[in-house]
């Protein structure tokens, strides 16, 4: 079998923007895809079609070209649930990104179901959107949000969770499927498990794990999924918020407007069939149809080949980061354990000043507190400096980014 | 076009690896706290003030060599000056000095946040200490037109 990295490799030519010259006429060395990927021809090529051929408002008027944007609109939602494999298309509902996926279960599950003195349990390695929406609903509902600690190795720690369900009071468990910091796959089935034991609902943050590794929902058995579409090839502004039937049926709309109805008087409002009773207004559907293509990208390369090409490329640039004198890489060097995201701190050089001498060279890396501030509180570091990798990168783009470190130890006389 | 890699010159280098005025006061007459939401860069400014003087001032956080080289500058500036004229000091006294007067914009932030931090203490220090609501509310322009 060939390696992933070799047949991965004429991929390239299907992203223009990878082709460019930055800076001093640089290659563009793009390892910020934990952030956003760059976007295949045939992803843009959609879009375009679908704005050049296709457009009309979905659900409604009868003419030839609505009915065509409400198909393109409505295989995406199928493509969606082949992807992550989803039993039931009416559980999928279409969102901005996985930030407004949880703030509508905050907002539509949790102001009905958390009262004063439940708990909501987040960790230490999530995103601020898994836990800003829920300090903002238990402030309001006088609850509480707790936390699983993280071990030094950027694991989570178990035990807390099993301290915190023996309280009784836990109404949610929210955790990311991987860290967007340190790359930690979560152990999703045992803590599913624990709160299946206790009958606690869970919502599994998807976005940086269902661009990279073949994900499952029905087999996860969580409560809520969400993910984004930019950060697997796809157009910004939309992403996919699954959530149970059982527990959907139960929730109150998100938003009110067009779509979501299915009657309307003067002083009450009966709600439209799910998903579309949590879709009000005219949909993002340009970029639905972009996420579809991106999907049929990814499909056609096969997800554990995406997988095992990151692997590859991980591993490699573990190896020759931890060769650089000075540099710090965080979390499990357990390549079984992390996806393609590397989280590391240059002697003591703050990134901010890494990211900008490395810019010179074309190299586009990630520094700062990348959106997870409980988290570098936790490593006790002000930022870090994070390359993350994508289908399209090299070796050669991993040994670029080491040379270009040599830079920033000369100019900081390391 | 110089590029914007020259910004990490010898003085720049030099301020963040020794920062000057770097520590805290004890009992100061005025400190103030804040950070860079986009960063996590942060900076605190203890300041002493004598007779309408800065008589000593420090600064201590977490911050990338252009935030460290800013802050030691600023500090430098600002010590022995009268509260008149640290009310005064403008962004290119400090960018001036360290020669980044074309920063681009995403780092100017990181340049500015201890100039920032200083302005805000002087006015919680001259908010505490004005009589005439007419001197507060000029204050209250005054910093509200700081970024």
């Amino acid at each position: 079998m060939q390696s992933a990295q070799t047949s991965f490799e004429n991929l390239r030519k299907d992203f223009p923007i990878l082709a460019r010259k930055v800076r001093d006429n640089k290659s563009l060395v793009y390892l910020d895809n934990a952030s956003t990927t760059q976007k295949p021809n045939q992803v843009i090529d959609a879009i375009t079609d679908y704005y050049q051929n296709h457009n009309a408002n979905i659900h409604r008027a009868v003419y030839a070209l609505a009915e065509e944007a409400t198909e393109a609109f409505e295989s995406t939602r199928d493509k969606v649930a082949k992807f992550i494999n989803i039993k039931n298309r009416e559980e999928i509902i279409f969102v901005r990104g996985t930030t407004e996926a949880i703030n509508l279960v905050a907002y539509a599950w949790g102001r009905s179901n958390v009262k004063e003195g439940d708990i909501i349990v987040s960790t230490e390695y999530e995103h601020h959107s898994n836990i800003v929406p829920w300090q903002l609903l238990t402030q309001e509902k006088h609850a509480k949000i707790e936390y699983i600690g993280m071990d030094d190795n950027g694991e989570l720690i178990l035990d807390d969770l099993d301290k915190l369900l023996d309280t009784g009071k836990v109404k949610l468990v929210a955790f990311s499927l991987m860290s967007n910091v340190l790359g930690t796959i979560t152990d999703v089935e045992k803590i599913i498990a624990k709160c299946k034991a206790k009958g606690v609902l869970t919502l599994v943050d998807g976005a940086q794990a269902v661009p990279h590794m073949k994900v499952d929902v029905e087999k996860l058995g969580c409560d809520f999924f969400a993910f984004s579409g930019h950060k697997m090839l796809g157009p910004t502004g939309i992403g996919v918020l699954w959530v149970r039937k059982q527990v959907l049926e139960t929730m109150n709309p998100f938003h009110g407007g067009g779509d979501m109805i299915r009657e309307v008087h003067k002083y009450e409002t009966t709600w439209n069939d799910l998903p579309y009773k949590f879709e009000a207004g005219t949909p993002n559907i340009a970029d639905v149809v972009g996420l579809g293509a991106a999907i049929d990208y990814l499909t056609k390369l096969g997800m554990d080949n995406v997988r095992q090409h990151e692997v590859e490329l991980t591993q490699y640039a573990i190896d020759k980061l931890s060769q650089v004198k000075g540099l710090q890489i965080y979390g499990t060097k357990d390549i079984t354990k992390r996806g393609g995201v590397i989280s590391f701190n240059f002697a003591d050089v703050h990134p901010h000043d890494v990211a900008q001498i490395i810019d010179e060279e074309g190299i586009a890396v990630r520094s700062g507190h990348h959106c997870a501030q409980v988290l570098m509180e936790r490593l006790n570091v002000a930022a870090t400096s994070r390359a993350s990798f994508y289908i399209y990168n090299t070796k050669d783009e991993v040994d670029a980014l080491v040379n270009s470190l040599n830079k920033v130890a000369r100019i900081f006389k390391l | 076009m110089s590029s914007n890699a020259d910004i990490y010159h010898e003085m720049i280098i030099d301020y963040s690896r020794n920062p000057v005025n770097y520590g805290e006061i004890e009992n100061p007459d005025v400190t103030f706290h804040d950070s860079n939401p986009l960063c996590g860069d942060s900076i605190d400014i203890d300041m002493k003030i004598d007779d309408n003087k800065v008589s000593d001032i420090k600064f201590h956080g977490k911050g990338c060599a252009i935030c460290m080289a800013c802050s030691s500058v600023l500090t430098e500036i600002t010590k022995g000056k009268s509260i008149d004229d640290v009310r005064n000091i403008e962004k290119n006294d400090v960018l001036s000095e360290l020669g980044l007067e074309h920063l681009q914009a995403v780092r100017i932030k990181c340049a500015l946040l201890s100039l920032k931090v200083l302005k805000s203490a002087l006015y919680s220090y001259l908010g505490k200490h004005m009589k005439d609501s007419k001197d507060v509310d000029k204050l209250k322009e005054e910093a509200a037109s700081l970024y």
